[in-house]
């Protein structure tokens, strides 16, 4: 499949339109279907798309696992730290309202604070999914 | 008709042995799956059923496949005992039901404990349109944050057996799996 022209080059075109998809689900997911974990799912399939194209290595040098393997552990210290900063800012755990800037319309802190939340889930999904992928596709790799 | 294509491919799923096709009608049950959730409204859940499952699952299992074959060995023991158990459980289930509200009425307790508040108040209360994103984000934001936990614990799992089971394999002198 990788010496297919058609097949490399659709795959890189698609590639950032896929990305950027998933950005707009992210931070579209306030007004529209969508949010973290679907972004995440489909920043993931990206990168799958890509590695099945172009193979695993190529793909691997620029998302290492260790890295993918971090964000995966980092979106939980996300949700997680957002939760830790409301409590220090006086407000309970997850309680967005306390990062609103304005404090007399403190519902502008739940935008900030489900974006974050949210963001938390991205990086989750984004880096289980690709690990997932990584380890299934590394073992096919080696057992070729 | 939606549902109908559904059964279908559900058989479909059962009687075939060549697991790519297996793994393809997955895909579409997937995709007809999400679009009776649009056809219900549920946007959101479709719009993650297309993406988790007739996309990523997919290429999962498609690796999976490379690793263990393309064909599924017929069972050795006869289908009598399972189904007994199935139909058991189906007449189980269907016994439940019959206690729960009728489907679809709109005065059913499921639409009048907190989902009014939701509705009605969402908007004043977070200040965003999507009440999916804003009952999951905020309102249920511990069960959101248990979710994402779960995920990264199912993937540490999921690294523990492999890759655990690849070091494990290479010990004794480097033999690999048929593939």
């Amino acid at each position: 499949m990788r010496e297919e022209v058609i097949v490399r080059v659709g795959a890189k075109v698609l590639a950032p339109f896929i990305i950027t998809f998933a950005l707009y689900v992210h931070f579209h997911g306030d007004y529209s279907p969508g949010g973290g974990f679907q972004a995440g799912v489909i920043l993931a399939a990206a990168f799958a798309l890509l590695a099945l194209v172009y193979g695993l290595d190529e793909v691997q040098r620029v998302l290492p696992p260790w890295f993918v393997q971090t964000c995966a552990a980092m979106g939980v210290v996300i949700y997680a730290g957002v939760g830790v900063a409301t409590m220090l800012l006086g407000h309970n755990y997850l309680g967005y309202n306390a990062l609103a800037p304005d404090p007399t319309h403190a519902e502008h802190g739940q935008h900030y604070g489900i974006l974050l939340v949210e963001l938390g889930v991205l990086v989750t999904v984004f880096g289980v999914m690709v690990s997932v992928f990584y380890l299934f596709a590394g073992r096919v790799r080696k057992a070729q | 008709m939606l549902l109908t294509l559904l059964a279908a491919t559900g058989l479909g799923l059962l009687r075939i042995r060549n697991l790519f096709a297996v793994v393809m009608l997955a895909g579409v049950y997937s995709l007809l799956s999400a679009g009776l959730f649009t056809v219900m409204d549920a946007v959101d859940v479709a719009f993650t059923e297309a993406a988790v499952g007739a996309g990523i699952s997919t290429v999962l299992f498609l690796g999976a496949l490379a690793l263990c074959g393309h064909h599924e060995s017929r069972p050795g023991h006869t289908p009598l005992l399972p189904l007994f158990v199935v139909c058991l459980t189906g007449i189980a289930l269907v016994y439940g039901t019959m206690d729960m509200p009728p489907f679809g009425g709109a005065d059913n307790p499921v639409h009048h404990h907190v989902a009014d508040h939701y509705l009605e108040e969402s908007y004043h209360e977070i200040g965003i349109p999507n009440v999916v994103t804003s009952v999951l984000a905020s309102y249920r934001g511990y069960d959101t944050m248990g979710e994402t936990t779960v995920v990264f614990a199912a993937a540490v799992g999921v690294m523990i057996l492999l890759i655990g089971a690849r070091t494990r394999r290479e010990r004794p002198g480097g033999e690999e799996g048929d593939g």
